[in-house]
């Protein structure tokens, strides 16, 4: 039995179609990333998943229950930490694991618990007054108190600066080397790459592409190619003495695409040939950037809302080789 | 299902949540006693019988003897009603203006040649001043009247035949405070938890805490079951301390029975569950917030909370019927006051009725989920 298998899900409220049809499964151990921007359904199906929302149409099971039916029964047996994690105010962490323990029926130690997610030296500070990462830690405290084997992590680190996130990748990659199964909904591309073994990139409803990081580049990028700074005359000339596929980014940044290494020689030569001067050359391949633009057509600001223009494009931190 | 051991966990950390919160506190506990005693301090300071009365005696005599100035044995009388208190005000003053001066709408003029006309049996007016709206002068002027029939009959040699003897309701002496008692225990039956449970239901419905609450083994009946318990108890400290206030401080007669208790319960239950509902039907808190507010406010003013209904025109009785806490205030009342057990009896009926409308509709319509 997998933890969670889903097939054709649907969930529409209205003419808006949250989710449309998505399936996938996931294997015992393994990270999953569910990677979108706002609005691509990633918590609608995640809280399908959880028992939270009812779906309209298809079959899910987790560790082999229907959320739905069996939502009672489920939740004794899953993490859970929701978007935006709130928690009583006037309670401290501590006093929040034991009530959980008190809950679910299971004896814990808090201050365990609190080490594990590196809260403990805030163990006694009210909800109210702890920052926006501490709260996360503690709702992954919370998570964890009835030794889940599947965790669901709905967005984690929205909102938090780089060290809290970078506090929290660390608790999440030690529970994935203790052997937990976990669901992980992000915005961050980066976050997605550095935690899942595997991402599905949802978009409108659907899941656009899935697989490890190198699979949905090699999937859906555009192969390795050679960057050259220069004009547009140079790109023309490269294109007229090469058989080569040449575009041209309209402002000084030529790119070609490379079938094999060789064909780099071919547009160097033609390049030197032309005369004309040339800067910087690199070759590239597509990150997991490049191919969630070209997917999701645009990208996102820190807040995972798309972005039309496209001139601010980072350039992408895989197989960028000189 | 229901777990007792799950609520009692929860119940716990609510309520060190509670008093970790200094308003919670202020108005679950130290309001309504501030509230006994500013009205307790309003209504039963001093005796309320006495009113100053500003008497001019123009009647200056000369008096052959003291038995003929009949005037200033007048005032005397007047004097020992014992519901009046007389300030006399020297003859020479414009007596209107100096009533006005003294802010009061109470003044009695005894004109001259009072005690003369009357040792003559010739007809003599004293001249009461008085605000027709103003029910201590309607006292001023029942005294006056009572008086000066005292006076007549004995210018004839006749004496009064029926007599009056003042008690109260009840073998002992009724104070205010006495009913303002039930009444404010009454108001913190409905305050407390109606408006914490509007907030709290509509505020975690919006945090999406009962959302993360669902969960876990926790369930929404447990979790309703663990406020309303809270609610009794605090109702129960503050039924304590109010009683006590109002003993200590006031002197107020309280008979406590166990025909309380049933009220003491009820009461916060039927609130919690009222607060729950609008909370829950509301869709935000602000909205909430407004229509707790519409449901709390006339029920706070009409239900015999602060004042007895009776004094109120017909048609505001008739919507106090209509509102749940008449039937607590008149309950506690009952037990409270009067010993009226088979009026308790009938509005413990009434109560445990709407209680359990009310909070099977909150349990209802209270979604943990979707």
């Amino acid at each position: 039995m997998l933890p969670v298998e889903i097939s054709s899900v649907k969930k529409y409220y209205g003419d808006i179609k949250a989710v449309d049809g998505v399936s996938f499964t996931v294997e015992k151990g393994e990270v999953f990333g569910l990677l979108g921007p706002n609005g691509a359904g990633k918590t609608t199906l995640i809280e399908i998943l959880e028992g939270l929302r009812k779906r309209d149409e298809g079959t899910v099971k987790v560790l082999g229950l229907d959320p739905w039916e069996n939502g009672y029964e489920l939740h004794k047996k899953i993490g859970v930490i929701p978007q935006e994690f709130t928690f009583f105010e006037k309670a401290n962490p501590r006093e929040a694991v034991k009530y959980y323990a008190d809950l679910f029926g299971v004896r814990v130690d808090p201050d365990e618990i609190l080490k594990e997610v590196l809260l403990d030296d805030s163990a006694g500070v009210l909800f109210e007054n702890l920052s926006g990462g501490q709260k996360q830690k503690m709702g992954l405290a919370l998570s964890l108190v009835n030794s889940p084997e599947l965790l669901f992590l709905d967005e984690p680190t929205t909102g938090l600066d780089p060290n809290a996130r970078r506090a929290i990748w660390e608790v999440i990659r030690d529970l994935r080397s203790r052997g937990k199964t976990i669901i992980l909904t992000t915005h961050y591309l980066d976050e997605a790459q550095q935690l899942s073994d595997r991402v599905a990139i949802m978009n409108h409803g659907h899941i656009v592409a899935m697989g490890t990081s190198d699979q949905i580049i090699a999937e859906h990028g555009s192969g390795e190619r050679l960057e050259i700074h220069g004009t547009e005359k140079l790109a023309d000339h490269i294109k007229a003495n090469t058989e080569l596929k040449v575009d041209f980014d309209g402002k000084d940044l030529i790119s070609i695409q490379l079938n094999q290494k060789i064909d780099a020689l071919a547009a160097l030569a033609a390049a030197e040939q032309s005369g004309l001067d040339w800067g910087e050359i690199h070759t590239r391949r597509d990150s997991l950037d490049d191919v969630f633009v070209k997917l999701v057509s645009g990208i996102m600001d820190e807040h995972g809302e798309i972005k039309t223009e496209r001139n601010n494009r980072k350039p992408g931190n895989q197989g960028g080789s000189r | 299902m229901f777990s007792a051991k799950r609520t009692i966990s929860d119940l716990r950390v609510f309520s060190r949540g509670y008093l970790r919160n200094k308003f919670g506190l202020f108005f679950g506990l130290i309001f309504p006693v501030i509230l006994i005693l500013i009205f307790g301090a309003i209504f039963s300071g001093n005796s309320s019988g006495t009113i100053t009365v500003y008497v001019q005696n123009q009647d200056t005599g000369p008096f052959p003897t003291q038995s003929m100035d009949v005037a200033t044995s007048f005032i005397d009388a007047l004097n020992h009603t014992g519901t009046v208190n007389v300030q006399l005000v020297s003859p020479s003053e414009n007596f209107s203006r100096y009533l006005a001066d003294h802010s009061s709408s109470d003044g009695i003029i005894i004109p001259a040649n009072f005690s003369a006309d009357y040792l003559a049996s010739i007809p003599i007016n004293v001249t009461v001043y008085g605000n027709p709206s103003a029910s201590s002068s309607a006292i001023v002027s029942g005294t006056v009247i009572g008086l000066a029939n005292e006076f007549n009959l004995r210018r004839f040699n006749g004496s009064s035949i029926i007599g009056l003897t003042q008690t109260t309701v009840n073998t002992e002496q009724t104070k205010y405070v006495d009913f303002l008692i039930p009444g404010l225990v009454g108001f913190s039956i409905l305050v407390s938890p109606m408006f914490s449970l509007v907030n709290i239901s509509s505020e975690y419905k919006k945090i999406k805490l009962f959302k993360q609450l669902s969960l876990t083994p926790l369930t929404k009946m447990e979790w309703l079951a663990s406020k309303v318990l809270f609610y009794i108890v605090l109702s129960a400290v503050s039924f304590l301390l109010m009683v006590a206030v109002g003993v200590f401080a006031f002197g107020a007669h309280v008979t406590l029975t166990v025909w309380l208790i049933p009220f003491l319960i009820l009461g916060p239950m039927l609130f919690a569950s009222l607060g729950m509902l609008v909370g829950t039907v509301t869709k935000n808190p602000e909205t909430a917030g407004v229509v707790g507010n519409i449901v709390t406010f006339p029920m706070m003013f009409l239900s015999g909370t602060f004042f007895p209904i009776s004094i109120m025109p017909q048609y505001l009785q008739s919507i106090a019927h209509v509102l749940p806490l008449y039937y607590i205030i008149e309950g506690l009342n009952a037990v409270m006051v009067y010993a009226n057990y088979a009026q308790a009896l009938l509005d413990i009926a009434v109560v445990t009725v709407i209680t359990i409308v009310l909070f099977v509709a909150a349990a209802k319509v209270f979604k943990w989920r979707e």
